[in-house]
């Protein structure tokens, strides 16, 4: 009831801001545009076109006041929690202001936080020209000259290669076999890194002809002996190895070889271990797993990893379950047991298991709801009129 | 024409503008009042006798020893473009039409560069902004080089609408524009004007342009009729202007020092 007051006078407050009468607003968070003021006087003389303006501009003195006022608060933070100003790191001080300011929270951006001033504030351009006024860059004129004199530079290093090989022709050594630039662990920067490197926005007009050259300077076959320019513009890529991570076979006292492995579908998470016994039990939780799994589906889905190898009395099952539904904890054992008997079968075998498709975690999760919906998909009556 | 852009010039490129009148009348004093003088007005007098200086002789810099019409001919300046080209404003430029192939005629050429290369020199001497301009691709970095080379200004890149007309919008507040722009090819990649001659005429920035016989040379202050397609004569063009700058900075330098040298003896006279 009071929500929809709420709403209501929300809606005569819309209607009445276009006029120039204002109200001392008390709901402010029904329009934070309008500005508390007092009774009779303009707003819209008052209002400031907030999108015009453009991201907020700091001085160079902003940021050095700034900078100083976060050493000087760090030292007093380490005084606070009784630990030596002088070794106060950044981690230190994200645990204490985590310790002083507790926050229930989710969103981590929302929770209070104490950083050096370069990386709150985004990095911005000094003034470009000295005291007599003449810029410092030869490439200030054409407006993007980070960009610009990467390109010139870039060019260089293709003339530069060029004249290699020229020399090289001419002393008739060009149809050696070089060393080529190892291109397959790394990839190019994206246009946002790119843009963060030069501290300039660039269109994706520009960022494509950037790549054009950069692919014309690595397609002359002497282009090696520039490979730490163009390192410069790559990004290693983490290792993708196609090898299966398997799990470590290990023994136990008695000599029984085991394994361990882990799995999880949806919310449910699980661990199994996988004995080389000779018997084929299998306890879930403590339980068997005919009490366990009452449905033939689900130990069906247990068994047919080692049904497809045809390991099936070999091997004894401890396993540890939790969360989920039924089936989705059905679905994490298979996963788990799979990988457990990884480290039992040859390569040939494993191949078989990756094709089949049970070492492949399954993605899929519960979709959430949108607004304006019923559900995630289910949408509310469609009513002709 | 050119003694007026140059004064033009001259007027633009001081900072104390207003107070210039009124320092001649006081520079004859101050030989008489030492006592009562500022420490500034010994540099301003400085600066005042070494601009004028510059300004005694017609060669100043000496820019006609640096080329030869013999230089230019091996260069291939004189080849225009053919007949179905020519712009009816570069008649008077042209030399003749042999088999349809426009030949510019290099005596005007040379008296126009050397008139070119003096200002060029002038503007350099007194600290001025020097832009070059060229929408070939070809000569982009050639003309790049040559301007980091001198310590001034290139821009071979697309031109955007206010880079001259909107300066402090596009910069930043208190930009300083260009005090003169070389155009070493007068026209844009699809052969229409260069939009920076329209711009630089509309802020007052005087202009020295190679025009080729398809170019129209109206709008620019100081043009130099040449070949603009070839390599050698690129080359030879960005040549001369790195003397030119170079020598003209050296000179300014040269200056500086022997005057900083004498003025400390005068006002304890």
């Amino acid at each position: 009831m009071a929500a929809s007051c709420a709403r209501t006078v929300g809606l005569f407050f819309g209607k009445c801001g276009n006029c120039s009468w204002n109200f001392n607003i008390v709901t402010s968070q029904l329009s934070r545009q309008v500005q508390r003021r007092q009774i009779c006087v303009s707003s819209a003389l008052h209002r400031k076109n907030l999108a015009a303006a453009g991201p907020e501009k700091f001085t160079m003195e902003f940021i050095e006041k700034q900078i100083e006022e976060f050493n000087i608060g760090k030292r007093h933070l380490a005084n606070m929690m009784g630990e030596d100003p002088e070794n106060f790191t950044q981690e230190d001080i994200d645990r204490s202001i985590a310790y002083l300011f507790p926050s229930g929270l989710f969103e981590k951006k929302a929770q209070p936080l104490m950083k050096h001033p370069e990386e709150i504030f985004p990095k911005q351009r000094a003034v470009q020209w000295g005291e007599d006024r003449r810029p410092f860059h030869f490439l200030f004129y054409t407006g993007k000259q980070s960009y610009y004199s990467l390109m010139h530079e870039t060019y260089s290093t293709i003339l530069k290669v060029e004249k290699h090989q020229d020399r090289l022709r001419a002393k008739g050594l060009l149809n050696q076999d070089v060393k080529q630039i190892s291109l397959s662990t790394s990839r190019w920067l994206t246009k946002e890194e790119l843009e963060a490197l030069l501290v300039e926005t660039i269109s994706t007009h520009d960022y494509d002809r950037f790549l054009q050259l950069m692919g014309r300077l690595l397609a002359m076959p002497h282009c090696a002996t520039e490979e730490e320019f163009v390192l410069r513009y790559r990004q290693q890529l983490e290792g993708q190895s196609p090898k299966q991570m398997m799990p470590a076979l290990e023994r136990d006292d008695g000599g029984v070889a085991f394994s361990t492995a882990e799995g999880r579908r949806k919310t449910s998470t699980c661990s199994v271990v996988l004995r080389d016994c000779g018997s084929g039990r299998v306890t879930i939780n403590g339980q068997d797993y005919l009490h366990y799994f009452p449905v033939l589906q689900d130990r069906a889905q247990l068994m047919f990893p080692l049904q497809f190898n045809g390991v099936l009395g070999r091997f004894d099952l401890e396993c540890q379950v939790s969360g989920g539904g039924r089936s989705s904890q059905a679905g994490a054992l298979r996963l788990a047991i799979s990988r457990a008997l990884l480290s039992f079968l040859s390569e040939g075998e494993m191949e078989n298991m990756r094709q089949a498709g049970l070492l492949t975690s399954d993605p899929r999760v519960t979709e959430r709801k949108k607004p304006g919906q019923e559900g995630a998909r289910k949408k509310f009556t469609w009513k002709k009129r | 024409m050119a003694a007026r852009a140059l004064t033009k010039g001259l007027l633009g490129l001081r900072h104390s503008r207003a107070v210039t009148v009124g320092y001649s009348s006081v520079g004859h004093q101050y030989t008489t009042a030492a006592s009562t003088e500022s420490p500034q007005q010994p540099a301003r007098d400085v600066t005042e006798e070494i601009l004028n200086r510059s300004l005694e002789k017609p060669d100043f810099f000496r820019v006609s020893e640096f080329f030869s019409l013999k230089d230019l001919f091996n260069a291939r300046v004189h080849l225009g473009h053919k007949k179905g080209c020519r712009h009816r404003l570069m008649e008077p430029y042209l030399y003749g039409c042999r088999l349809d192939h426009d030949i510019i005629d290099l005596d005007q050429t040379v008296e126009h560069l050397q008139l070119a290369l003096n200002f060029t020199a002038h503007v350099a001497y007194r600290g001025g902004i020097i832009l070059f301009v060229s929408r070939r691709r070809q000569f982009c970095h050639l003309v790049e080089s040559t301007a980091k080379d001198c310590g001034e200004y290139a821009h071979t890149r697309y031109w955007q609408g206010g880079l001259l007309t909107n300066g402090p919008v596009q910069y930043g507040p208190g930009v300083r524009l260009p005090d003169l722009i070389i155009f070493l090819s007068t026209l844009n990649n699809v052969f229409q004007q260069h939009v920076g001659i329209r711009d630089a005429a509309k802020m007052n920035i005087p202009t020295v342009g190679v025009v080729d016989s398809n170019c129209n040379p109206s709008l620019v202050t100081y043009p130099v009729p040449g070949n603009d397609d070839t390599p050698a004569a690129m080359e030879l063009y960005c040549r001369l202007f790195k003397m030119t700058i170079k020598r003209a900075k050296d000179k300014r330098k040269q200056m500086e020092l022997l005057y900083s040298l004498s003025a400390p003896s005068t006002p304890s006279s």
